[in-house]
């Protein structure tokens, strides 16, 4: 049975703001990303689990009792905020220790605890030092020291790695998610970073405009995409018209321009117009000759061993072609070819059947 | 929810019945005569040249009193702000002393110094050898030096605030644009302190249009709005009293509606930039006399309050031509504390200052928790109902509750408190409501609301998130009010000489009664002690500040 079930959580702040009819489970000891733009609804959906808001509709459940009517200060939910929010004016070991008194602890037990938990973060013998001497990484590991050391049901991460530095963001990143998997709480963590969502979520939830798009591991939602919002909010890609017909010989194929390129016999696959996402990986750059995709390259950005050449088509679309530096110049004619066949094998390239509008 | 609602009515609705009520009473007797509804003293007020001069007095001298004060405090922060010299950063602090002192501690003490029979005249005579003084320190020239020393503070706070927070980035780039230090001044510095500039004009404005003292001691023949209103009223031309009263608060909100205005540039810089570096004056030369013209103009300011210190000493009488007193004694002192009479004016003027500082900070934490904490109209309302005594002069507030509270008629509000000893408290409490509300408030909005909802999350309820997050983290904020209010409430003089009875009489008018005397060495004695409370005070009140902020 699922230990953290969402049912239809609703909070409308108008029309197409807030959050519609969310609902989801998570597995015990589980950690789940929610992943968006901004105003997808994603601080929404941790606001609401946190208590700060009161859904309009839906219920919130853990271990089976609905927490919904229940403020924040009777969740036992722990909370890690963007801003870290740690009292300023008490020092570190009092910040971790404000949640235990919560529970009633003093003394010996709290200071044991307090220990404990500052250990966890590894920062035993911060108990003295005051908010302001420690640097960003630091004051971040007190704010998870602080949100777990009461032993919350669920611990709610906002945007956990949004204020740090690069260098400091993939550090931190990994250790975070050592600490969450060897701490085994069931969390739920808000970023608009695909990396940090893919990295420390098992399961990935893709909100936009307040409504859930596709929920599964990061591995389902880059290799089969439910919609064409998710395949391109996840990853690189570009997009361009095609149609998907029958091929001569049985199977599928698709009609790029002048290329006819094979595609996987999926089931449920439907002749007609289609929108095309193509990742980086899925075609390479040929020498011209007829048959395949004739384009010219616009423009290449070097990016170590290899480049992103961006190859305009004939028929006037825009693709992003991964390729060896030295594969083309600027100006030069080329035709595009799949890497691999089927054209759309592994999840590198999508067929989304064109919506009549 | 529906329980802030509550409370924000209730509150509104008191804070309507004290503040605006007394107001809109004073404008309907305004137009009341004895015969029914009347314009006759609004046709007094500006046909008479009497009343139409007090009332463009009150404007030429406020507006004198901004340019004046802009002349000294804006050259003064940019030397403190930017300069750097031996002795900076403690003139830097007492160029800001003439603030913190009560009005009324100023004007004795400057009568004491420059009056004609001050320090300054008898030197001057005693020099000379003249046998008359040689000034009058009197009329609409004597005021404006009276306020031009105590608001140009306004212009050196503000600006130096403004200077701080500009970017020095924004300098740089002008400066890489091609722009001369000139050119940089008129065009990117000046313009970005326009905010405090404006501010600094606006709080000038409004201090030297409600100033009483000055005017009062000083005025001799000149007359402005808050002294004739006053004076109308002592002779018993009630109805003219409340049509200048009227014309009054309606030239404190012309003041109030122009700087509004201006229009809104947004604060300089952001807040985000880094403050230009001090300049270290290169020339030994200048840097000498920045240090030697920063220790005059220091020594000059406080002139005034070390003769009021000296003549505290002064047994009465013994001092007449001299341009030294001959004799010192601390009978001054010794009959302050011993005389239960004169003990008394003390004693009053604490208990009632601490007092009303108390309740207005508890009404100010109340309504900014309501109005941060709810989105209600009547939450709304109490921003502007508590600042509205501010904008409106001491003299109409005082005159307005005179009016409200001197009527029996409970059913329409109306109770009589003029002659009980609870008038006073009353006025001052209104008068402290802006300043103790400002404060709190901007304290609240510093506030991240992150912090209240960590406490929540992590199983505090209500009240322990209060005192042990938001009373804390406030506690700068609350200082600041408290000192602000209080020493407001302890040197008052313009509410109390409307509204005091013979058991409340606070120190203001025992000091006016005592100079009536002659009774010079205990009206300074009063003054020093006055002056000692208030700084020791904002001593306390800064020093709390800094240790929690």
């Amino acid at each position: 049975m699922s230990y953290l079930v969402l049912q239809e959580l609703t909070r409308r702040y108008g029309p197409e703001q807030g959050l519609f009819e969310l609902s989801f489970a998570l597995e015990r000891g589980r950690t789940l990303s929610l992943l968006g733009p901004s105003g997808s609804g994603k601080t929404t959906t941790l606001r609401l689990l946190g208590g700060f808001e009161r859904p309009d509709r839906g219920h919130i459940l853990v271990a089976g009792e609905d927490v919904a009517p229940l403020g924040p200060a009777a969740r036992r939910f722990g909370m890690v905020f963007q801003h870290y929010a740690l009292f300023p004016h008490l020092d570190v070991g009092r910040n971790v220790g404000f949640g235990l008194e919560s529970l009633g602890l003093g003394g010996a037990e709290l200071e044991r605890r307090v220990r404990e938990a500052l250990s966890l973060v590894d920062l035993a013998g911060f108990e003295r030092r005051r908010i302001a001497e420690l640097s960003g990484g630091q004051q971040q590991r007190v704010a998870l020291a602080r949100a777990v050391a009461p032993e919350p049901r669920v611990l709610l991460l906002d945007e956990p790695l949004s204020n740090l530095d690069p260098g400091l963001r993939e550090r931190t990143r990994r250790e975070l998610r050592a600490l969450i998997q060897r701490i085994g709480i069931t969390t739920v963590i808000v970023t608009h970073e695909q990396d940090d969502a893919f990295d420390l979520g098992d399961v990935v939830a893709v909100l936009r405009q307040g409504r859930l798009q596709q929920i599964g591991t990061p591995e389902t939602l880059y290799r089969t995409p439910a919609n064409p919002f998710v395949a391109g909010f996840l990853g690189r890609g570009s997009w361009i018209d095609g149609t998907v017909v029958r091929a001569p010989a049985g199977g599928w194929e698709v009609v790029v321009e002048s290329a006819r390129w094979p595609l996987a016999d999926l089931p449920g696959r439907q002749p007609g117009p289609a929108r095309l996402l193509f990742r980086p990986g899925a075609l390479r750059l040929a020498d011209p000759h007829p048959g395949g995709l004739a384009g010219v390259v616009v423009d290449r950005r070097f990016a170590g061993a290899d480049c992103y050449y961006q190859v305009g088509t004939g028929g006037g679309g825009m693709l992003e072609v991964l390729g060896r530096a030295g594969a083309a110049l600027a100006g030069q004619a080329v035709t595009l070819v799949p890497a691999a066949e089927p054209v759309d094998q592994d999840g590198v390239m999508h067929v989304f059947p064109d919506e009549p509008a | 929810m529906s329980r802030h609602r509550v409370l924000a009515l209730l509150l509104s609705g008191l804070l309507v019945w004290l503040i605006v009520y007394p107001l809109l009473l004073v404008a309907r007797e305004s137009l009341l005569g004895p015969a029914g509804p009347t314009l006759d003293h609004f046709r007094s007020l500006l046909t008479e040249p009497r009343e139409w001069g007090a009332l463009w007095g009150s404007l030429w001298i406020s507006l004198a009193s901004v340019g004046l004060s802009a002349a000294l405090g804006i050259p003064l922060a940019f030397l403190f702000e930017r300069a750097d010299f031996p002795g900076r950063r403690l003139l830097g602090a007492l160029v800001a002393l003439p603030v913190v002192l009560p009005p009324l501690v100023g004007v004795i003490a400057f009568l004491f110094l420059y009056g004609e029979t001050g320090f300054a005249a008898r030197l001057v005579q005693a020099v000379l050898g003249r046998d008359t003084p040689p000034w009058r320190l009197e009329g609409a020239w004597a005021i404006l030096l009276v306020h031009a020393y105590s608001m140009y503070v306004y212009f050196y706070l503000f600006t130096r605030a403004g200077l701080a927070r500009l970017d020095h980035a924004m300098l740089e780039a002008a400066a890489s644009l091609g722009a001369g230090r000139w050119r940089t001044l008129t065009r990117v510095t000046l313009p970005l302190l326009g905010p405090s500039l404006r501010g600094a004009a606006l709080l000038t404005f409004m201090t030297a249009l409600a100033s009483f003292s000055a005017p009062y001691i000083f005025g001799g023949g000149f007359r402005v709005m808050p002294t004739q209103i006053v004076l109308t009223r002592l002779n018993g031309d009630y109805g003219l009293a409340m049509a200048q009263t009227v014309v009054l608060s309606v030239l404190a909100l012309a003041g109030l509606g122009l700087a509004r205005e201006g229009g809104h540039v947004r604060a300089a810089g952001g807040g985000k930039g880094v403050a230009a570096p001090r300049r270290r004056i290169a020339s030994v030369g200048l840097r000498r006399l920045a240090t030697v013209g920063g220790w005059c103009f220091a020594l000059l300011l406080l002139l005034p309050h070390l003769t009021l210190l000296l003549l505290s000493f002064v047994p009465a009488g013994s001092w007449t031509v001299e341009a030294l007193p001959p004799a010192y004694t601390i009978a001054n002192y010794r009959a302050l504390l011993v005389e239960p009479e004169r003990w008394r004016p003390f004693l009053n003027s604490v208990w009632m200052a601490s007092l009303t500082t108390v309740v207005a900070l508890g009404t100010a934490l109340l309504a900014g928790t309501l109005v941060v904490r709810t989105r209600t109209r009547a939450a709304r309302l109490l921003e502007p109902l508590l600042a509205l005594p501010w904008l409106v002069p001491g003299t109409v507030f005082a005159i307005a509750l005179a009016t409200a509270f001197s009527v029996r008629a409970p059913w329409i509000g109306r109770f009589i408190l003029v002659g009980t000893i609870w008038i006073l408290p009353l006025a001052y409490l209104i008068r402290n409501l802006p300043l103790a509300s400002r404060a709190v408030f901007a304290g609240l909005r510093g506030l991240d609301p992150a912090l209240g909802e960590a406490a929540a999350s992590l199983g505090a309820g209500r009240f322990r998130s209060f005192w042990r997050i938001t009373m804390p983290l406030l506690r700068p904020a609350l200082a600041a009010g408290a000192t602000l209010a209080f020493v407001t409430a302890l040197g008052d003089l313009v509410t109390s000489i409307i509204l005091y009875t013979y058991d409340t009489r606070p120190l203001s008018l025992e000091i006016l009664a005592s100079l009536r005397q002659d009774d010079v060495g205990v009206a300074a004695a009063y003054g020093v002690f006055l002056m000692i409370l208030s700084g020791l005070v904002f001593a306390l009140g800064s020093e709390r500040a800094m240790v929690t902020g």
